[in-house]
C-alpha cells in the first residue's frame, strides 16, 4: 500500500507539474471586471487626455473585453491617486498613469508613498520641455532672452508653470541656477492656463509641453526657444513661421546644458502578477499600434521611447534619484524627508 | 456678413437626420445628469465621452455639448424642487426657487428657470456669432490680479447687499474660507489642514458641502416642523407654463442686465458661478421687489439663471478661441475636441469652420430643443412633490448619499455629507445665512491662488490690484458694492438734510 501511495504522489506531482508548465500559455490572466484608469491629475490635464485616447482606442478596437473606466484623483498633487492604487493591494483591475508627479508629489508633501509601491507595467511616452516666450517679444534665441534676464533685476522677470514644486518649477530652478539669475515664479493650475497667460504678457516666459503651447505657436502668439532633451523631436511637418518641431533646438546646444523629460506611463498595485503584468503590456502595444495613438504622438511631439519590465523600472530608479537631487537643491522637499 | 453665411451652412449641419437625433439623446441624458446630485456636468460629460468616439467630430462635439445644455437645465431641477443644487452655479436659484415650490409655485419656479436660461444662452450665442473674435481677445488682459478683481466683486456684491446681520453674514463665509483652505496648497505646493489625513487631501469639495448644508439641511428642518411638504396643494398643467411667460416679459431689465454680467463673466475666465451670484446680488439690491427676495420672487429665479447659462455659454468661446476652458465642464470638452484632432486656439476658427459653425449652430437649436423637452415635462418634474414627504424624503437622503458617493467614489465623503447636514441645520436655527459659506467655499480657494499668484508678480505690492484701468475699475465697482448700504444712507441724509 504504502508503494501504491508513493505512485500516487509521484503522478499527481509530475500531472501538477505538467499543468504548470501548460496554464501561463493556455490559461493567460484576463480582466473579470472593469478596469480601473486611475489618473492623479484633474480632467483636461495632459494625463487626462492620454487616458481619455487610451479609453477611447481601446473601446473603438474592441482590444478588451471588459471596459476600461478613466477616473481622476488629483486631491494633494495626485497622492489621492498614488495612495489608491497602493492600497489597491492585489487588486489587476486599476491601472494608473503617471506624470513626474509620481516623484515630486511624494518628495515635496512627505505622504507617505514611493514608486516601489507600484509595480511598473511600461512606459507608453515621454512628454517634452519646451521655452517659451511671447512672440512679441525681442527674444529670437536662448542667448537673446538669458541676456535679457541677466540685465533686469533679480526677480522681474516672471516665469509662469503648471503646479508648485512639480517639473516646470523644477525645471526653473535648474535654469536659475545655470545662469546664474533669478526669476519669479508663479505657479498655475494647468498648462493651457499657463500658455494663456503667456500670450496675455502676464509672464515673460513658461516651460511649456508642446501640446500645451502649440495652438497658440499655430497663432503665431508665442515663440519656442529651446527643448530641454538630448536631441531635436522628431517630428518635421510644419507648425508655424515655416518651422516644425524638429527646427527648434537643444537647449543644451545653445548654451543651456539641461536636460528634462516627463514621464507618461502605466503603474499597477502592489502585488501584480506576470500574467496581470504581461496582460497589461501586450495591451499598450496595440494601442501604440493604433493610427489614433500615432496621432496623439505627433500632435503633442512625443518622445515615444517605449520600454517594459526590467529596463523601465531601472529608468524610473534613476530618475527618481534625479529628481531628489534636483529638489534637495532646490529646496523643495517636504520636513522630515 | 460672412459670418452670417458660415452659420447657415452651419445650420445646414445641424440639421441633418442624424445629428438631430444625437441632439435629442444628448439633451435628455444630461437632464438626467444635472438631476442627479454629485454627477454633475464635467462628470457626466466625462463619462459618456467614449460614447463618442466613434462618431465624426461634428456630431460628437454636437452630442457633448448638448449633455452639457441638458445638464445645466437639469441642475435647476433639484435646486428648485429639493433645494439642493447640483452645479455652483445653481446654488443662487434655490434662494428663492426652493421658497416658490413650499409656496405651491415649483411649476412657476420651473418655467422661469428654464425660459430664464434659454434667454441667456441664445443671448451669449448671439453674441459669439456677430463678435467672436473681438470679444476672444478680451480674456488674454485677464492676469491673476484682474481674475482676484473679479471674485472680490463677487463677494463685495453678495455681503454688501445682505439682508442679514453683517456679523452673522462674515462668521460665514469666514468658515467657508476656512474650509476652502484644507488640501493642497497650490501656491507653495504644501498640504495645509489634513492633519495626516488621505481623506482630507482633496479638501472639501463644494458638491458635499452643498449637498448636506442645503439638501439634508433642509430635510432635518422640515422633519421638524411635522413632516409636511406645501407643494401637492398646487394644480399643476402646461397652462401654468403659459401664465408664467406671460408674466415674464415685466422683467425685461433684469433679464438683459443678467445677460450682460453672464456673458461678461463668462468670457473673463471667472465663469459662471460669481456670474449667478453678482447677477442675484444686484438684482435683489435694484429690483422694486428687493425686499421679498429669498422669500420666493420669481425675479430672484431669473436673476441667477439668466447670468449663470449666458456666462455657461459664453465661456464656451475662450475655450475654442484660446484653448482655456472657463469651467470644469468645458474642460472635459476641451479634452474631447483634442482626441478628434482638433487644436482649439487662434486657428480653430480659420481651419475648421465646418465644425466651428456646426457647433454655433447646434448651441442655437440644442438650446431650443432643451426647451421645449423640459417645458413640456415641468408638470412632471412639479408633481413630483406632490408625493407624501414621508416617502420623497428617504428616496432624496438616498440620492444625495449616491450623489456625495459618486463624486470621488468615497465612502469617507457620504459621512462628510452627514456631518454638513447637522451643520447645516444648526446654522439655520440660529439663523446664520448659508449662501455666504458656500460662496466661500466655491470661490474661496480660487480667490486666494489669484491673489498670491498677483502678488509674487507684484513683489508683494498690493499695488498691482489699481494698476490699470482695467483692474482699478473692477476694484472700485467691487468697494461701492461693499459699502453700498453705507452710501445709500449718506444719500438719503444729504437729501432729507437739504430738504
Amino acid at each position: 500500500m504504502k508503494r501504491l501511495g508513493s505512485c500516487l504522489t509521484l503522478a499527481a506531482a509530475a500531472s501538477i507539474l505538467s499543468l504548470g508548465s501548460i496554464l501561463p500559455a493556455s490559461a493567460a490572466w484576463e480582466p473579470t471586471r472593469p478596469v480601473e484608469l486611475i489618473v492623479p491629475a484633474g480632467t483636461g490635464g495632459g494625463a487626462d487626455q492620454m487616458a481619455r485616447t487610451i479609453q477611447g482606442i481601446i473601446t473603438k478596437h474592441s482590444l478588451m473585453k471588459q471596459p476600461l473606466v478613466v477616473i481622476n484623483k488629483s486631491g494633494g498633487a495626485g497622492g489621492e491617486g498614488f495612495l489608491d492604487v497602493k492600497s489597491a493591494n492585489n487588486n489587476p483591475h486599476k491601472i494608473i498613469i503617471t506624470l513626474s508627479n509620481l516623484f515630486t508629489t511624494p518628495l515635496a508633501t512627505g505622504i507617505p508613498f514611493n514608486w516601489k509601491d507600484l509595480t511598473p507595467v511600461a512606459m507608453l511616452a515621454l512628454d517634452e520641455f519646451v521655452l517659451w516666450v511671447n512672440a512679441d517679444k525681442p527674444y529670437k534665441t536662448v542667448k537673446d532672452y538669458i541676456d535679457a534676464v541677466k540685465a533686469a533685476p533679480a526677480g522681474t522677470i516672471k516665469m509662469g508653470g503648471t503646479g508648485s514644486k512639480q517639473e516646470d518649477q523644477i525645471i526653473t530652478v535648474a535654469v536659475e541656477k545655470a545662469i546664474g539669475s533669478k526669476f519669479t515664479y508663479i505657479p498655475y493650475k494647468g498648462g493651457g492656463e499657463v500658455a494663456v497667460q503667456l500670450v496675455g504678457q502676464h509672464v515673460d516666459s513658461t516651460v511649456n509641453n508642446p501640446i500645451e503651447a502649440v495652438a497658440q505657436w499655430r497663432g503665431g502668439k508665442v515663440r519656442p526657444l529651446c527643448v530641454f532633451d538630448s536631441k531635436p523631436m522628431a517630428y518635421d511637418e510644419q507648425v508655424a513661421d515655416g518651422k516644425g518641431w524638429k527646427d527648434i533646438p537643444t537647449c543644451k546646444s545653445q548654451g543651456l546644458d539641461i536636460e528634462y523629460v516627463m514621464l507618461r506611463g502605466i503603474f499597477m498595485g502592489p502585488k501584480a502578477t506576470k500574467d496581470q503584468i504581461e496582460y497589461y503590456v501586450e495591451l499598450f502595444k496595440k494601442v501604440r499600434a493604433t493610427p489614433e495613438w500615432q496621432e496623439l504622438m505627433k500632435s503633442g511631439a512625443f518622445n515615444t521611447t517605449f520600454m517594459t519590465g526590467g529596463d523601465y523600472a531601472g529608468w524610473v530608479g534613476t530618475e527618481e534619484k534625479r529628481h531628489e537631487t534636483l529638489m534637495k537643491e532646490a529646496g523643495f522637499l517636504a520636513q522630515g524627508n | 456678413m460672412e459670418e452670417i453665411a458660415n452659420l447657415f451652412q452651419g445650420f445646414a449641419v445641424a440639421l441633418q437626420p442624424f445629428n438631430i437625433a444625437v441632439m435629442v439623446l444628448g439633451i435628455v441624458l444630461g437632464v438626467i445628469i444635472g438631476v442627479l446630485p454629485g454627477l454633475g456636468g464635467a462628470n457626466g460629460v466625462a463619462i459618456l465621452l467614449p460614447l463618442t468616439f466613434s462618431m465624426p467630430p461634428t456630431s460628437a462635439i454636437i452630442m457633448l455639448s448638448c449633455i452639457y445644455w441638458g445638464a445645466l437645465f437639469g441642475g435647476a431641477i433639484t435646486s428648485i424642487l429639493f433645494n439642493i443644487p447640483g452645479e455652483p452655479w445653481s446654488v443662487a436659484t434655490t434662494f428663492d426657487g426652493y421658497p416658490m415650490a413650499q409656496q405651491g409655485k415649483a411649476a412657476e419656479a420651473l418655467t422661469a428657470a428654464f425660459t430664464s436660461s434659454f434667454v441667456g444662452a441664445l443671448f451669449a450665442v448671439v453674441m459669439i456669432t456677430l463678435v467672436a473674435p473681438l470679444v476672444a481677445g478680451f480674456a488674454l488682459r485677464f492676469g491673476p490680479a484682474e481674475k482676484f478683481a473679479v471674485y472680490f466683486l463677487a463677494f463685495c456684491s453678495f455681503v454688501g447687499l445682505s439682508k442679514e446681520p453683517p456679523f452673522k453674514t462674515i462668521a460665514a463665509m469666514m468658515i467657508g474660507f476656512a474650509l476652502a483652505a484644507v488640501g493642497l496648497d497650490s501656491i507653495t505646493g504644501q498640504l495645509r489642514l489634513t492633519f495626516g489625513s488621505t481623506e482630507l487631501l482633496n479638501g472639501f469639495d463644494f458638491l458635499i458641502a452643498v449637498i448636506g448644508l442645503f439638501g439634508l439641511g433642509e430635510i432635518f428642518l422640515t422633519m421638524e416642523e411635522g413632516l409636511r411638504f406645501q407643494g401637492g396643494k398646487a394644480k399643476i398643467d402646461l397652462r401654468v407654463v403659459l401664465r408664467t411667460w406671460m408674466s415674464l416679459p415685466q422683467y425685461w431689465m433684469t433679464s438683459l442686465r443678467s445677460c450682460v454680467i453672464g456673458c461678461w463673466m463668462g468670457v473673463t475666465p471667472a465663469g459662471a458661478t460669481p456670474a449667478s451670484f453678482m447677477s442675484y446680488g444686484i438684482a435683489k439690491r435694484v429690483s422694486k421687489n428687493g425686499n421679498n427676495f429669498g422669500k420666493g420672487e420669481i425675479e430672484g429665479v431669473i436673476a441667477p439663471e439668466t447670468a449663470a447659462h449666458a456666462a455657461g455659454t459664453a465661456a464656451l468661446l475662450p475655450m475654442l478661441s484660446l484653448g482655456v476652458p472657463g469651467s470644469p465642464t468645458a474642460a472635459v470638452l476641451l479634452g474631447g475636441l483634442l482626441i478628434w484632432g482638433l487644436q482649439p486656439g487662434p486657428m480653430l476658427f480659420v481651419e475648421q469652420k465646418e465644425f466651428v459653425w456646426g457647433l454655433i449652430a447646434s448651441m442655437y437649436l440644442g438650446n431650443l430643443v432643451g426647451l421645449i423637452i423640459v417645458l413640456t415635462c415641468v408638470p412632471i418634474f412639479a408633481a413630483i412633490l406632490r408625493v407624501p414627504f414621508s416617502i420623497i424624503a428617504p428616496l432624496i437622503l438616498v440620492l444625495c448619499a449616491i450623489g456625495a458617493y459618486s463624486v470621488h467614489n468615497s465612502t469617507f465623503d457620504v459621512v462628510m455629507m452627514l456631518v454638513f447636514g447637522v451643520i447645516g441645520y444648526a446654522l439655520k436655527k440660529c439663523n446664520y445665512p448659508l449662501a455666504p459659506l458656500v460662496l466661500a467655499i466655491v470661490l474661496g480657494d480660487k480667490a486666494e491662488e489669484a491673489f498670491r499668484q498677483s502678488l509674487l508678480g507684484s513683489q508683494g505690492s498690493l499695488g498691482i490690484f489699481f494698476s490699470n484701468t482695467l483692474v482699478s475699475t473692477i476694484m472700485i465697482l467691487g468697494l461701492i458694492a461693499l459699502f453700498w448700504s453705507v452710501i445709500q444712507n449718506g444719500f438719503t441724509r444729504l437729501r432729507t438734510v437739504a430738504a
